[in-house]
């Protein structure tokens, strides 16, 4: 149910979450605290390499790490197996890649 | 045994088959320094002589009579009553996660075929005509190794797994604590044949490190820690490569 590919994929997902985590909350306090318009935010944020690559990122490791969680969680509670279970976490990596990868470009993308 | 002041317990005994238990309830005699295995006995010499359930050394040594005392596992030998009495009552069932044969007999195949599954089994390094290789106690290898080997395989651990509950296909602590001391046994060949049964769908890295396993064992080993043992081998050979999971 979850081998050793998949443990070393959740596990290295998380690791590169840890930091990401960090600075997403760190960007979060500073817009909040700083009062910035979304205009504000967007006018930083669009066209910008860096911030496509650090959400990019972040979404990807998130698609993978919360996929893999999640077959966990199907497997043991809900006992889905068989075909359907790589068909869920195929499934749940691919929409949240997407819903990801949408919000990142509508953001960081001219 | 000298009869205590409280008379008796009421003791109910899950009775039956896998797909009919029922609960049968008995008033046994209280003792001082009376064993949950004592009260089974009791039960089947005076009440009920078809009640099934399994010993064999009566001093903790064999693993035969664990079973379910008040929803948790518990070898029946080495159990005061005292211990987990509750108001004067005790709940007695057969081994969670393994087929109940009868009443608190449990078929223990399931759990013997996963140490084979997970190469919990000697590989020699040489033949009987080699001369015996010296073991060095003091390595760190065969401190991990000496950790694991007082293992009664009474499955305990299996029964307290909260993760072999909620899937039946994971080896369980008891395999994979054998395989992680065979693993560091010096006379043990092809370790790699070991992390590689290991990795697969059912193997070490489905468990959540819960440690009911480690809290369980009567015999005060570590399972859990074995586990995170196998976990980091088996990381180590990912990243150099060698894997075959």
């Amino acid at each position: 149910m979850l081998d050793l590919k998949l443990y070393m994929a959740q596990r290295i997902s998380a690791m590169i979450m840890g930091p990401l985590v960090l600075g997403h909350l760190a960007v979060m306090i500073y817009a909040i605290q700083g009062g910035l318009s979304s205009a504000e935010i967007l006018s930083r944020t669009q066209g910008s390499i860096f911030w496509f690559v650090f959400y990019g990122t972040f979404v990807i490791a998130v698609s993978v790490h919360a996929a893999i969680g999640m077959r966990v969680i199907m497997h043991e509670w809900l006992g889905l197996k068989g075909v359907t279970l790589p068909l869920f976490t195929w499934s749940l990596c691919l929409i949240l890649l997407f819903m990801g990868a949408r919000a990142v470009t509508a953001v960081t993308l001219l | 045994m000298q009869q205590t002041n409280i008379n008796t317990l009421e003791v109910t005994v899950q009775r039956g088959t896998h797909d009919a238990p029922q609960d049968e309830i008995f008033q046994v005699p209280a003792y001082e320094n009376q064993t949950i295995l004592d009260v089974v006995s009791w039960i089947q010499h005076y009440a009920d002589p078809s009640l099934t359930y399994r010993f064999a050394c009566r001093v903790g040594m064999c693993g035969s009579c664990a079973m379910m005392v008040n929803g948790e596992p518990r070898w029946a030998c080495r159990t005061h009553v005292n211990k987990v009495l509750d108001k004067n009552k005790m709940h007695i069932a057969p081994l969670r996660n393994l087929p109940v044969i009868k009443d608190l007999a449990v078929d223990m195949d399931p759990f013997f075929d996963k140490w084979i599954q997970a190469e919990g089994k000697h590989h020699p390094t040489q033949t009987r005509n080699d001369p015996i290789a010296p073991v060095q106690p003091e390595t760190a290898a065969r401190v991990e190794a000496n950790a694991g080997i007082e293992c009664i395989n009474c499955s305990i651990c299996y029964a307290a797994c909260d993760t072999v509950a909620g899937n039946p296909d994971y080896l369980g602590p008891a395999a994979l604590q054998r395989a992680w001391t065979v693993f560091n046994d010096a006379k043990n060949e092809s370790k790699q044949v070991i992390l590689d049964a290991v990795s697969g769908a059912s193997g070490c890295h489905n468990c959540h490190s819960m440690g009911s396993c480690t809290h369980y064992c009567p015999n005060d080993l570590d399972p859990m820690s074995a586990i995170s043992g196998l976990k980091r081998e088996t990381a180590k050979a990912f990243f150099k490569g060698r894997t075959n999971a």
